[in-house]
C-alpha cells in the first residue's frame, strides 16, 4: 500500500449560489497516478485549484501526514510540496526556460550575526544569477526524461515545450504532489506519449500525480486510479485495472435527466449550409479543424457536442468569415432561389453584402459579441449601423429594437442607455441573442448560449432557438450539457480534437454513446437525410 | 481553521468600481480641484506679497480684470481646446498620439510658408484658403506616418509620435534660419494672409472656428458612423473583427482626421494669432492637450471645462507671477499641482478602497472568492 | 587635432543623455513608461545647485571648496530630489494606477515649472569655483597629448555615467533582482504568481531610475555649463527618452548611443555649416530613433521590443 500524500475531507466550494464542489472526500497517494475525470463544469479544476492555493475552500479539511494543513496561496502550496500546471501557462515570453524556472525562487539569506561581515559577500553572491544555474535544472530534466533545450526562449517554444517548462518549474520548486490540468489538450499523440513516459518516471520516483482530464483512453493508459466527479460531487474512485471505458462513461454522464424542452418536428427541411472538408490551422501551427464536413439544414437545430476546445469556436468562426481556411469549401444555399453562394474567403462584411443573413452568437459575449462599455442601443446597432448612405448614425431603429428586445425577452435593465457590462449574464445574453435574431437570419449559430445563465434565462434562449427553427432557420447550437443537446437538437454533430467523430439523431442517441464519441473512443457515421 | 486564514489578508482591499453616480464624481473632482487650489494658495502665501487670499484675488483679476484679459483667455482657450479636440478621436480609439505638438507645429510652418512666399501674389482670401489647405495637409501627413506603421507593423505609436514632435521642431528652426539670412532667428510678422478681425476683434474668428470644431468633433464621435467605428475599435478589436470593421483602415482614417484638426489649429495659430512662426509657437500645448482630453473623458463638452480650467490657471498664475515679479514658471507649477490632484482623484472614481475591520473582513473575503 | 576635440566634446556632452537614458531604461524595464523624465532631469539640476549653494554658503572659503564635498553634496541632493519625484510618480502610476502617459507629462510640466521657479532664487555665486571640482579629475591628462585628452580630460560625472550604465546593464542581466525586475515589466501577472511584488519593483526602479536621470541635469549645469544656469534641460530629456529606444533598452548599448547623440549634437559647432543646417543635423538623432523604432517593429525580434507591459498599470483582480 502506498503512503498518503494528502487527504481531503468534506471539501466544499461555492461560487455565489452555484455549488462547485460539495462534500468531497478524496485521498491522493504517493507513487500513484490519479485521474480526475468528469465533464466540463463538473468541478474538477475548482477542486484542484483549492489544493494549489488559487481558491480557498468554504468548508472541509485537508490532512498531510496526519496533520491538518491550510493552503491559502500558491506559496503555501509550494511549501507543502504541491505544484500545479495550469492550462494557461504563466511564463515570460522573452526569458529562457531556465530564467522562467528560477523566477521568484527563494534564495538562502545569510545573517550578519552568524556569518559576520562575510554575510554581505555571501548574500551578494546569492543574488547573482549563477552561470551554472541550468545544471541543477538539467539534472531534474534528465532524471525524469524531459528532452528540452533549457536556453531556448519561451516565445520560440511549441506548446508542449512550454508545458515541459511549467512541469520542470513545479519539480524544481520541490513539489511531491503534481497536478496537471488537461495536460494533453494541447499535445499531439506523440507528445502525449512522451509526457506519459515522464509521468511514469515521476511516479517511479515516489511522486503523487493527479491529472485532470476527460479523455477516457488516456485515463486507461496512464492512471492507476480514477476519481469521477459529476456536478460537483465525487461519485467514486475506482482502480483503473478493475474498470472499463463504458463503466467510466456511465459514471461520468450519469442517468439521463429529463428537462422538458419542447422540440417540434422539423418542417420543410432542406440543405442551407454545406461545409466540405474544412481544415483550419491556428497561429501556433496546430490543426484545430481537420477535414470537417457537415450540413446544416433549414428548419432544424443542429447540435455540436464536444469537449471544450475541440474546434467548435473555429468552426463557427470559419463559417462567419473570421477564420482563414487552410482548405475546404463552405457553400450557402439561398432560401428562395436555392442558388449556391461560396462563403469561403469572404469577410463578414462581404457575406452580409451578398444578402446572406448569417447570425452568430459568439462564446465570448462581452469580448466579441458586445462592447461592455457601450449602452444597449449602441450594442444593438453593432450589426446594422452601416445601413443607409448617410454618414450619420440612425439610432431610431436600434432604439425601437432595443425596447422590443427588452420587453419581449424580459431583459432587466434600468434603461436602454445602460452600459451592457452592468447587466447580469442572462440579460447580456438576451440582448445578444435578441440582436442576432432580429436581422431575420437564415442561419443562426450560437456558441454556448446558456453558459452561466440561470434556469429561466436558459429556457428563454431554448424557446428562441426553437422559434427560429420553426421559422425555417438553420440553427447551429454548440453546447456542453449533453442532456440539453439531446432534448433540443434534431441532429448532433460530435467533434473531437478538430475532427468530426459522427452525426447522431437527437431523438434516438444515447448519452453514453455521445460521451464516447466526444472522447474519440468510437467514431460513428449516422447520416440521416 | 478558516479563521487563521484571514490573518494574512491585507488591511486595505482595493476593488474595481462598477460605475459611479454623476453626483459623486462631480463632488470628488470638485474636492480635488479645491484642495489643489488651497495648496497653491498656501504656497503663494509664502512666496508672494498678496498672501493666501491675494492668490485668489490675483487669479481672478488675471482672468477677468480687463476686457483684454478676457479676450486673451478665450483665445488661449480656443487654441488649447482645438488641439485637445484633435487628439481626442485617436485617444478614443486607444491610439496614444502624443504628437499633436509636432502636427500643429508643422501645419503652422506650412501656413507660414504660404503666407511668406505666396503673399502679395494673389488675393488675400485665396491666400488664406491655400494656407488652410496647406496646413491641413501638413498636419495630416505628420499624423498619418505613425498611423501607417502602427496599423501594419504595430510600431509603438506613443514613442513614434513623440519623436515626430522634435523632428517638426528642428524643421521649423531650420526654416526660420533659412528664411532669415541675418541670423537673428526671428521671422517677424508676415504681412500677408492674416485672418480678418471680426467686429474689431482679432481673435473672434479663432474662437468661432474652435466652437465650430467642438460641435463637429462632438457630432463626429457621437453621431457619425466613423465615430461609432473608432469607438468599437478602441473598446475591443475582437468585436470590430466580429462585425467586419477594417481595423487598419479605421486607425489610419482616424489619425488623418486628428492631423487635419491639428492642421486647422496650426493655421489659426499662425494666420489668426501670431502671424509668424517659431519653434515655440505651440508652446507645449500639444502635450497639455493630452491632459485636457483625458481629464475631459474624451468628451468634447467636458473638454471645454477642462481646457477652461487649464488656461484659467495658466493665465491667472501668470498674473500672480507678474504682479509679484516671479518667474513665469510659477504658472507651470500651479497647473502641475492641480493636475496631480485631478489625476490622483480618478483613482477614487475607478476603485473602491475598503479598510478591513473585523466584520468587513469576512464579508469581503466571500466577495473575492466569488469573483475568482 | 580637430577630430580629437570633436570626439572629446561629444563624449563629454553624451553624459547628459546617458544619465537620462540609463535611468529611463531601468524604469521602463519595470513596465513604467516615465514620460516625466525631462522634468525629472530639470529637478535633478535644480536640487543639485541647491545643494551646491548650501554647501558653498557654509564653506569657509567658497572660492576654494573641498573638491569631494563640492561634488558629493550636490550629487546627493540631485539624486534625492529627482528620486523623490520618481517616488511620487510611482505612487500615482503604481499605487493609484493612474494613466502613465498623463502622469508622466504632468510630471514634466511640474518639474520644468519647479526648476525654472526655484532656479531663479538660488544663489549661484562662486559656482565657477565649484564647477572646477566637477570638471577636473585627472590633472595629468594634458601631459598625455591626444590620448590624455580623449580618455582622461573629463569631469567626474562623465566617468560616473559610464560606470552607472555598465552597472545597470549588469544588474538587469546578471542578478536575480534584475531578472525579477524584467519579469515585472514583461508580464506582471506571472511575476505576481511567482511571488514577486510588482509594486516593490516598480517603486524602486522608478525612484532610482529618476534619481540617476536627475544627475544628467546636474552634469549639464555644473559641468557642461560650468555653473551657469539655463532652462533648456527638458529638450535633452526627450533626447534621453529617444536614446532608450535607440539602445533597445540596454544601458550598455546606450553608452555608444549617447556618444553618437552627443556627436550629432556637437557636430554643428565643429562642421562648417550655417545655423540652418545645424538644425538639420540636430534633427538626426530623432530620425535615427524613428528608424530604429520602425526597424525593430518590422523585424519583430522579441528581445528588441519594448517591455510587454510598458505603460500598463497592474491590478491583480483584473486577471
Amino acid at each position: 500500500m502506498n503512503t498518503v500524500a494528502i487527504e481531503l475531507k468534506k471539501i466544499s466550494k461555492y461560487f455565489g449560489k452555484v455549488i462547485a464542489n460539495k462534500d468531497i472526500d478524496l485521498t491522493i497517494y504517493n507513487n500513484e497516478i490519479l485521474s480526475v475525470l468528469g465533464e466540463n463544469g463538473c468541478g474538477k479544476t475548482t477542486l484542484m485549484n483549492m489544493l494549489s492555493g488559487i481558491y480557498y475552500p468554504d468548508a472541509g479539511q485537508m490532512f498531510m501526514n496526519g496533520q491538518e494543513v491550510v493552503i491559502r496561496s500558491p506559496r503555501d502550496a509550494y511549501s507543502l510540496g504541491i505544484g500545479m500546471v495550469h492550462q494557461h501557462f504563466k511564463l515570460v515570453n522573452v526569458f529562457s526556460a531556465v530564467d522562467n524556472i528560477i523566477l521568484g525562487e527563494d534564495v538562502q539569506r545569510f545573517s550578519i550575526k552568524e556569518h559576520g561581515i562575510k554575510a554581505l559577500w555571501k548574500n551578494f553572491k546569492a543574488g547573482l544569477l549563477d552561470k551554472n544555474r541550468h545544471k541543477k535544472i538539467q539534472e531534474i530534466a534528465d532524471k525524469y526524461g524531459f528532452s528540452i533545450d533549457l536556453n531556448k526562449k519561451v516565445y520560440e517554444m511549441s506548446v508542449s515545450e512550454k508545458q515541459t517548462v511549467e512541469i520542470i518549474k513545479v519539480l524544481y520548486r520541490g513539489a511531491n504532489l503534481l497536478i496537471l490540468d488537461e495536460p494533453t489538450a494541447v499535445l499531439t499523440p506523440q507528445e502525449t506519449e512522451k509526457l506519459f513516459q515522464v509521468l511514469r518516471n515521476m511516479k517511479a520516483d515516489g511522486k503523487a500525480i493527479v491529472i485532470i482530464t476527460h479523455k477516457l483512453n488516456e485515463v486507461m493508459a496512464i492512471s492507476d486510479k480514477v476519481a469521477v466527479l459529476r456536478k460537483g460531487e465525487h461519485i467514486a474512485t475506482v482502480e483503473t485495472a478493475k474498470t472499463n471505458e463504458k463503466k467510466l462513461t456511465e459514471m461520468m454522464v450519469g442517468k439521463k435527466v429529463s428537462l422538458n424542452i419542447h422540440r417540434g418536428t422539423p418542417k420543410n427541411v432542406k440543405d442551407r449550409l454545406v461545409v466540405n472538408n474544412v481544415s483550419v490551422v491556428n497561429e501556433e501551427g496546430k490543426k484545430v479543424l481537420d477535414d470537417v464536413s457537415f450540413t446544416a439544414k433549414a428548419g432544424e437545430i443542429l447540435g455540436i457536442a464536444g469537449i471544450a476546445g475541440s474546434g467548435q469556436r473555429e468552426l463557427l468562426e470559419a463559417v462567419a468569415g473570421l477564420q482563414n481556411l487552410d482548405k475546404g469549401e463552405i457553400a450557402y444555399f439561398e432560401p428562395e432561389t436555392n442558388n449556391e453562394i461560396d462563403l469561403q474567403k469572404l469577410t463578414p462584411t462581404q457575406i452580409r453584402e451578398l444578402g446572406v443573413r448569417l447570425s452568430f452568437v459568439p462564446e465570448d459575449r462581452l469580448g466579441m459579441g458586445l462592447v461592455g462599455n457601450m449602452d444597449i442601443v449602441d450594442n444593438v446597432m453593432l450589426r446594422s449601423y452601416k445601413k443607409g448612405k448617410s454618414v450619420f448614425l440612425d439610432r431610431e431603429p436600434p432604439r425601437n429594437l432595443s425596447e422590443r428586445i427588452i420587453s419581449e425577452l424580459e431583459v432587466v435593465t434600468p434603461s436602454t442607455h445602460t452600459p451592457v457590462r452592468r447587466l447580469s449574464g442572462g440579460n447580456v445574453q438576451k440582448i445578444l441573442v435578441g440582436r442576432e435574431i432580429a436581422s431575420a437570419p437564415t442561419v443562426l449559430m450560437a456558441a454556448y448560449p446558456v453558459r452561466g445563465l440561470d434556469i429561466n434565462s436558459s429556457y428563454t434562449i431554448y424557446n428562441l432557438l426553437n422559434q427560429q427553427k420553426e421559422n425555417g432557420v438553420a440553427v447551429i447550437f454548440v453546447g456542453e450539457d449533453l442532456d440539453v443537446l439531446l432534448e433540443l437538437c434534431d441532429r448532433i454533430l460530435v467533434v473531437c480534437a478538430g475532427k468530426v467523430t459522427g452525426v447522431v439523431d437527437g431523438r434516438t442517441a444515447q448519452k453514453e454513446q455521445i460521451g464516447l464519441m466526444m472522447t474519440g473512443e468510437i467514431a460513428k457515421e449516422v447520416q440521416n437525410g | 481553521m478558516a479563521n487563521n486564514a484571514k490573518v494574512r489578508e491585507p488591511l486595505i482591499h482595493i476593488s474595481k468600481r462598477d460605475t459611479v453616480p454623476l453626483k459623486f464624481s462631480i463632488i470628488v473632482r470638485a474636492i480635488a480641484i479645491v484642495s489643489a487650489l488651497l495648496l497653491c494658495a498656501l504656497l503663494a502665501s509664502f512666496t508672494t506679497k498678496g498672501g493666501f487670499f491675494g492668490f485668489f484675488i490675483e487669479l481672478f483679476s488675471g482672468l477677468f480684470g480687463t476686457p483684454r484679459r478676457i479676450w486673451n483667455l478665450l483665445q488661449a482657450l480656443a487654441i488649447l481646446l482645438g488641439i485637445s479636440l484633435a487628439v481626442t478621436p485617436a485617444f478614443k480609439m486607444k491610439f496614444w498620439n502624443i504628437g499633436a505638438e509636432g502636427q500643429t507645429l508643422i501645419a503652422g510652418l506650412a501656413c507660414a510658408a504660404c503666407m511668406k512666399f505666396l503673399g502679395g501674389t494673389m488675393p488675400e482670401f485665396v491666400l488664406i484658403l491655400i494656407s488652410l489647405i496647406a496646413s491641413v495637409i501638413a498636419g495630416a501627413v505628420w499624423a498619418v506616418i505613425p498611423a501607417i506603421f502602427k496599423a501594419f507593423w504595430n510600431t509603438n505609436e506613443t514613442l513614434f509620435t513623440l519623436m515626430m514632435n522634435y523632428v517638426a521642431m528642428n524643421l521649423v528652426r531650420y526654416f526660420v534660419f533659412a528664411w532669415v539670412p541675418n541670423g537673428s532667428a526671428v521671422v517677424g510678422v508676415i504681412p500677408h494672409g492674416h485672418l480678418p478681425a471680426l467686429f474689431g476683434q482679432q481673435y473672434l474668428i479663432n474662437i468661432i472656428s474652435v466652437a465650430f470644431l467642438t460641435a463637429f468633433v462632438y457630432v463626429y464621435l457621437k453621431e457619425s458612423k466613423h465615430g461609432y467605428e473608432l469607438t468599437v475599435v478602441g473598446e475591443s478589436e475582437n468585436t470590430a473583427r466580429y462585425i467586419g470593421i477594417n481595423v487598419k483602415k479605421v486607425v489610419i482614417r482616424t489619425m488623418i482626421l486628428s492631423g487635419i484638426l491639428c492642421g486647422v489649429v496650426g493655421f489659426l495659430l499662425v494666420a489668426g494669432t501670431a502671424f509668424t512662426i517659431n519653434d515655440a509657437i505651440v508652446g507645449g500645448r500639444g502635450f497639455t492637450a493630452i491632459l485636457v482630453s483625458w481629464l475631459g473623458k474624451f468628451n468634447p463638452l467636458y473638454m471645454i471645462l477642462t481646457a477652461l480650467l487649464t488656461v484659467s490657471l495658466q493665465q491667472g498664475a501668470n498674473q500672480i507671477a507678474t504682479v509679484n515679479r516671479m518667474p513665469g514658471a510659477f504658472a507651470d507649477l500651479i497647473v502641475g499641482i492641480v493636475f496631480f490632484f485631478i489625476i490622483a482623484c480618478e483613482f477614487f472614481l475607478k476603485y473602491k478602497v475598503k479598510i478591513r475591520t473585523k466584520h468587513a473582513q469576512n464579508d469581503s473575503n466571500v466577495n473575492k472568492e466569488v469573483k475568482a | 587635432m580637430g577630430i580629437i576635440n570633436f570626439l572629446t566634446a561629444s563624449i563629454r556632452f553624451s553624459t547628459v543623455f546617458l544619465f537620462g537614458s540609463t535611468g529611463e531604461s531601468l524604469t521602463e524595464k519595470s513596465g513604467n513608461l516615465n514620460l516625466g523624465i525631462p522634468g525629472t532631469m530639470c529637478v535633478g539640476a535644480v536640487f543639485g545647485i541647491l545643494g551646491e549653494s548650501l554647501y558653498l554658503s557654509a564653506c569657509a572659503d567658497p572660492t576654494n571648496p573641498n573638491p569631494f564635498l563640492a561634488v558629493f553634496i550636490p550629487l546627493i541632493f540631485s539624486f534625492c530630489g529627482a528620486g523623490l519625484l520618481g517616488l511620487f510618480n510611482s505612487f500615482l502610476t503604481t499605487t493609484l494606477r493612474c494613466n502613465q502617459n498623463v502622469t508622466g507629462l504632468t510630471i514634466t510640466t511640474f518639474g520644468v515649472g519647479l526648476t525654472n521657479f526655484l532656479g531663479n532664487y538660488i544663489d549661484r555665486s562662486n559656482f565657477n569655483y565649484a564647477s572646477k571640482c566637477f570638471t577636473t579629475v585627472f590633472p595629468f591628462a594634458s601631459d598625455l597629448g591626444w590620448f590624455g585628452q580623449l580618455f582622461f580630460s573629463y569631469g567626474i560625472l562623465v566617468y560616473l555615467a559610464i560606470v552607472i550604465a555598465i552597472l545597470v546593464s549588469w544588474f538587469l542581466n546578471k542578478t536575480r533582482a534584475g531578472l525579477h525586475l524584467r519579469a515585472v515589466g514583461e508580464n506582471p501577472a506571472t511575476a505576481d504568481a511567482a511571488g514577486l511584488s510588482v509594486t516593490k519593483y516598480r517603486y524602486l526602479a522608478t525612484s532610482i531610475g529618476s534619481g540617476i536621470a536627475g544627475l544628467g541635469g546636474l552634469f549639464y549645469i555644473m559641468d557642461y555649463l560650468t555653473g551657469a544656469w539655463e532652462y533648456s534641460i527638458d529638450a535633452m530629456g526627450w533626447l534621453a527618452v529617444a536614446l532608450v529606444i535607440f539602445s533597445v533598452w540596454r544601458p550598455n548599448v546606450g553608452i555608444l548611443g549617447s556618444i553618437l547623440f552627443g556627436a550629432l549634437y556637437m557636430a554643428p559647432y565643429f562642421l562648417n555649416v550655417n545655423f540652418a543646417q545645424q538644425e538639420l543635423v540636430k534633427m538626426i538623432p530623432f530620425i535615427v530613433t524613428i528608424v530604429v523604432l520602425i526597424f525593430t517593429s518590422i523585424r519583430n525580434k522579441k528581445e528588441n521590443q519594448p517591455p510587454q507591459a510598458l505603460g500598463v498599470s497592474y491590478f491583480r483582480e483584473e486577471r
